[in-house]
């Protein structure tokens, strides 16, 4: 059986990199492949206490995760195309615009 | 076996995680998050989740990268044109990542003292059949909520993407 340390630890890695990548790239695409990233770092850790702790409530809290990550990609990739269609490109940094 | 499986499926997952930030395409991007989400399907196997394993999969796989992948297409992103942050910019962003990860793995200390309380109990918790159970007793409220939300952010997105144009 493997340790939960090993789950834990490779978490914090998955999750660290999808901050590495909101913060390294500029565009708005990848970023928010980077948070279902993150999202999905913190589902592993859910599943592997749920299985830890031989637990049923953490196995459905991540299929709640599952739907509200869908919900919000698909209202981030629809912001996405508008602000595209506004300033053709994807670039974040033409959006500073609330910024100052 | 099983853990050589566990370092083979981490690989694998960071390898392509690393892969989705640094790749200069977008298409690629997405197809190696793609093999990230696949690998973290198997490590639902590996922990017995099969009803997660098959949702994430149908989820991620089926509806999330299809719609990523649509959208680098109707955009026509799929070249490497994309401005790059100054590479002190760059470097700050490596810096501060690097530093989360050292608090977190160092929060992570005390851990070596959690023990799996029972061994060898049923361990059916992933199969369909009791998580249906937990779901459908247990959560039901928030079940339901969820499919209000579903409905709520397809209304969102019509609404977004309506052309502006037509009023």
């Amino acid at each position: 059986m493997i340790p939960i340390q090993y789950y834990l630890w490779l978490s914090a890695v998955l999750f660290s990199i999808g901050v590495l990548g909101v913060l390294y790239r500029r565009n708005a695409i990848i970023i928010l492949m980077c948070i279902e990233l993150m999202l999905n770092a913190v589902n592993l850790v859910m599943v592997a206490f749920s299985n830890f702790l031989n637990d049923p409530s953490g196995q459905v809290f991540v299929f709640f995760i599952m739907a509200v990550a869908a919900a919000e990609v698909a209202v981030g990739l629809a912001i996405l195309i508008m602000t595209y269609r506004n300033t053709k490109t994807t670039d974040i940094n033409i959006l500073n615009r609330l910024k100052w | 076996m099983t853990l050589n499986l566990f370092y083979f499926l981490s690989f694998v997952a960071v390898f392509s995680a690393l892969m989705v930030v640094f790749s200069k395409n977008p298409v690629y991007s997405a197809l190696y998050l793609i093999v990230t989400l696949f690998a973290i399907a198997g490590h639902y196997i590996l922990m017995k989740a099969e009803f997660l394993f098959v949702v994430h999969i149908i989820v991620y796989a089926g509806a999330i990268m299809v719609l990523f992948l649509y959208v680098i297409m109707l955009l026509n992103l799929n070249k490497d044109s994309e401005p790059h942050k100054s590479s002190i910019l760059k470097f700050a962003a490596a810096i501060c990542a690097g530093l989360l990860l050292i608090v977190l793995v160092g929060s992570l200390k005390g851990t070596e003292i959690l023990v799996r309380a029972e061994t060898n109990t049923a361990a059916t918790i992933g199969d369909v059949k009791s998580l249906g159970k937990v779901l459908f007793t247990d959560f039901l409220l928030p079940f339901e909520i969820a499919s209000v939300l579903l409905l709520a952010a397809m209304v969102g997105v019509v609404m977004l993407g309506k052309s502006e144009k037509e009023h």
